[in-house]
């Protein structure tokens, strides 16, 4: 077994959170967990990538390869597209709805979502809205970490634990709201269908 | 910085390689730790930091001014007989290479280990140069691991290497290695050494008659030095009798990506990996007896790969970064090892029609250098041949759109030097942009210069009070203090200005840079504001 992930999505997002959160958790699930990113520069608002392998054997190459990657969990529409020479044919893309324009030149919307639709088995999800229902807009990357856990061979309880560690350092509410945001980004998605919803 | 990576307990845990690499330091019994922030080596010396500020304590960290000062911090710890960790990226030793090299010659007493992560594929540097090149170049010892484990077994093994045959020791890094997490197994950690030594002065003193004596033992020393290298466990030679065709040497992390598809070639080609250098040429020479061509997968230069090419033909065929079997610039992938290997590369998907803009880094909504940029930009318009040079750091995103101020970014404090370069040109209005971090890192010896012959230049001093693009690490002179050195250093009064920036002072910011362009001399103007990162970071 084994499962490639690129989490994307733009600095500030909190998408090594995602990928730490997954990598953590698999290696609480007694699974290998390799995870490689890129700091300094591109984080300051610009395009943000993280590289996740997963396996229950020992693993190779910290990044993934061409082609090969099964899931792609993004933060924003636009950078769930930035990868896609990653994604495998069979591959499935997990992204929020909700754009981050901050720069000239942001295509339609509307045209960046038809174009995420158009490949097979996309899922669609409104993080931001899902998160400030949860309690807080920030938890917007836990959201997508609910959304994606269908695809992840990591049991939900290895992931619910590891948040509830995370959290706990900070807040008794911080961990209610995280844990909230994790069920409801998990309810979203229906496997084995398009259970997105429609911007 | 993980709240793990400070315990020490044996369970594996997830570990950053510059965790590992920290971790590895502190469990060797480190006295101290020195640093310059960099990427990708800054985890290194904030994970020390934080563990020495946790409740179960550990070894001193300290950010210093510039790499060249933590270098020789990190010597005098070692010659005092306490081991000593001093981090870096790899344009950071260019900075360092005068105690660096220098240290070679000296016979550290405590183990003095010198972690360098180099930067392949430029994600946040300015060059991808490889740091083997300078472990060579001095004769150290170099180790290079391939993962965070090792990363963190090698920084150990480093301290009994660099203690046994008193030489310090690089640990070279990658970008990929020190910014991957995976799991690290922990060993207990060591004791410090005992009380401060008296060093022997003829092994420190390096007037000729006494560097002289220290070279030549150096060299004499060589020998056991490369039998180190043969017999070290980091260096593996596997020999496959029935396939002769072709065998793979590695380094460092290269390995990973070559055992990752080793299961697609269908045969095992005989395959010498090295983590170890000097590099080990006994077995290099086995490998190459055993087949008739050679694939070297390094990431960084061809570094191995130039040494077996030399200059005569050889009798065995050598594939890698010089014969375009492996792309010479850019970071290693898997991929690239398919492509070397003949192995079909996959396809990923392709977007139907849609042309995907860029999505570039770019200053913090709230920035206080946005400011100084608008100001600078008014109070240079109409001017018929102006050259700004900026420098490393946040600002250096301003060359880019919206601000598209800058002309030059090409090393740290290299603003200003190059700005009084141009002025002696002739090039008027010549400006200097630099931060104040980069500033006091190597900004101060330049601007005596320009002192010195009064250059008709402006000196624009950003100051956010941080080191903010490497994640706000704390600055060693506050505001008030680089205004006094600035005027110590003997800039006139009259045209040394502290300004406090704000957008709705951009009009006043604007006429003050007019007034000092036209200025016939040095002008200094320091523009501050904290960071909003740090400011952020300061409430928390």
């Amino acid at each position: 077994m084994k499962c490639d992930i690129i989490a994307a999505g733009v600095g500030g997002q909190g998408v090594l959170s995602i990928s730490a959160i997954i990598a953590a958790s698999a290696l609480h699930a007694g699974l290998h967990a390799v995870q490689s990113e890129v700091h300094g520069m591109s984080q300051r608002g610009g395009a943000v990538v993280a590289h996740l392998r997963i396996s229950d054997e020992p693993i190779h190459s910290a990044t993934v390869g061409l082609g090969r990657a099964d899931l792609v969990i993004s933060m924003e529409p636009l950078e769930s597209l930035r990868y896609l020479e990653y994604l495998a044919p069979n591959g499935t893309i997990v992204t929020s709805i909700e754009p981050v324009k901050n720069f000239d030149g942001y295509p339609e919307i509307e045209t960046i979502l038809a174009e995420v639709k158009s490949i097979p088995g996309s899922i669609l999800i409104d993080a931001t809205k899902l998160a400030r229902e949860a309690g807080n807009a920030k938890a917007a990357n836990v959201i997508m970490v609910g959304a994606a856990s269908h695809y992840l061979p990591i049991g939900t309880e290895h992931i619910l634990a590891f948040v509830e560690e995370t959290f706990r350092a900070k807040s008794e509410k911080l961990v209610e709201v995280n844990l909230k945001a994790f069920a409801l980004g998990r309810e979203q998605v229906k496997v084995g269908e398009l259970a997105g919803i429609e911007a | 910085m993980t709240e793990n990576a400070t315990m020490t307990d044996s369970a594996t845990r997830m570990l950053m390689g510059d965790e590992a690499v920290a971790l590895g330091a502190a469990h060797a019994g480190i006295t101290a730790a020195y640093a310059y922030p960099g990427t990708p080596s800054t985890e290194i010396l904030e994970c020390l930091d934080a563990l020495a500020k946790s409740p179960a304590g550990g070894p001193k960290a300290f950010w210093c001014a510039n790499e060249k000062t933590a270098y020789e911090a990190a010597l005098g710890l070692s010659m005092a007989g306490k081991r000593a960790l001093v981090s870096m990226k790899h344009v950071g030793l260019n900075v360092a290479a005068d105690p660096f090299m220098n240290s070679a010659v000296v016979q550290p007493i405590g183990g003095l280990v010198v972690a360098v992560a180099d930067d392949p594929g430029m994600h946040s540097s300015q060059n991808e140069q490889d740091s083997r090149y300078y472990a060579d170049f001095a004769r150290i010892p170099c180790l290079e691991p391939a993962d965070p484990q090792e990363a963190y077994d090698m920084v150990r093994d480093a301290y009994d290497i660099s203690e046994a045959f008193r030489i310090p020791v690089m640990v070279r890094l990658v970008t990929r290695l020190a910014h991957q997490r995976s799991g690290v197994t922990l060993c207990p950690a060591q004791q410090q050494n005992d009380a401060p030594v008296s060093p022997d002065r003829d092994d420190w003193v390096l007037l000729p008659s006494h560097a002289k004596k220290l070279w030549k033992r150096r060299l004499l020393d060589a020998p056991e030095l490369k039998r180190w290298a043969e017999e070290s466990k980091y260096n593996t030679l596997t020999l496959n009798q029935e396939f002769r065709e072709v065998g793979i040497i590695t380094t460092g992390i290269a390995k990973h990506y070559f055992l990752e598809i080793t299961s697609e070639i269908g045969l095992s080609p005989s395959h010498l990996h090295i983590g170890a250098y000097p590099m080990p040429m006994d077995k290099i020479r086995e490998l190459a007896a055993h087949c008739a061509e050679i694939i070297v997968i390094e990431e960084g230069y061809p570094h191995i790969e130039r040494m077996l090419r030399g200059i005569i033909p050889s009798a065995i065929t050598i594939h890698g970064r010089m014969d375009g079997t492996i792309p010479e610039d850019g970071e290693m992938t898997q991929d690239l090892v398919r492509r070397a290997l003949g192995i079909p590369v996959s396809e990923g998907v392709k977007l139907s029609s849609l042309e995907l803009p860029g999505r570039p880094p770019r200053l913090c909504e709230g920035c206080p250098h946005t400011d100084a940029y608008d100001a600078l930009r008014i109070a240079l318009d109409g001017a018929e041949n102006p050259i700004v040079m900026s420098d490393i750091g946040c600002y250096t995103l301003g060359i880019l759109p919206p601000h598209n101020v800058g002309d030059s970014c090409v090393c740290m404090g290299a603003s200003i030097g190059m700005a009084k370069g141009a002025a002696d040109a002739g090039v008027h209005p010549s400006i200097a942009i630099i931060g104040d971090s980069t500033f006091l890192h190597s900004g101060v010896t330049p601007l005596m210069d320009a002192v010195a012959a009064d250059a008709n230049m402006v000196l624009l001093i950003l100051d956010n009070q941080t080191t903010a693009m490497t994640g706000t690490q704390p600055t060693l002179l506050p505001s008030e203090r680089i205004h006094e050195l600035i005027l110590g250093l003997g800039v006139a009064p009259e045209h040394c200005h502290k300004f406090e920036v704000h957008p709705r002072k951009v009009a006043e910011l604007a006429d003050l840079f007019r007034r000092e362009i036209a200025h016939p001399g040095l002008s200094v103007v320091i523009a501050h504001r904290v960071c909003v990162e740090a400011a952020r970071r300061n409430k928390k």
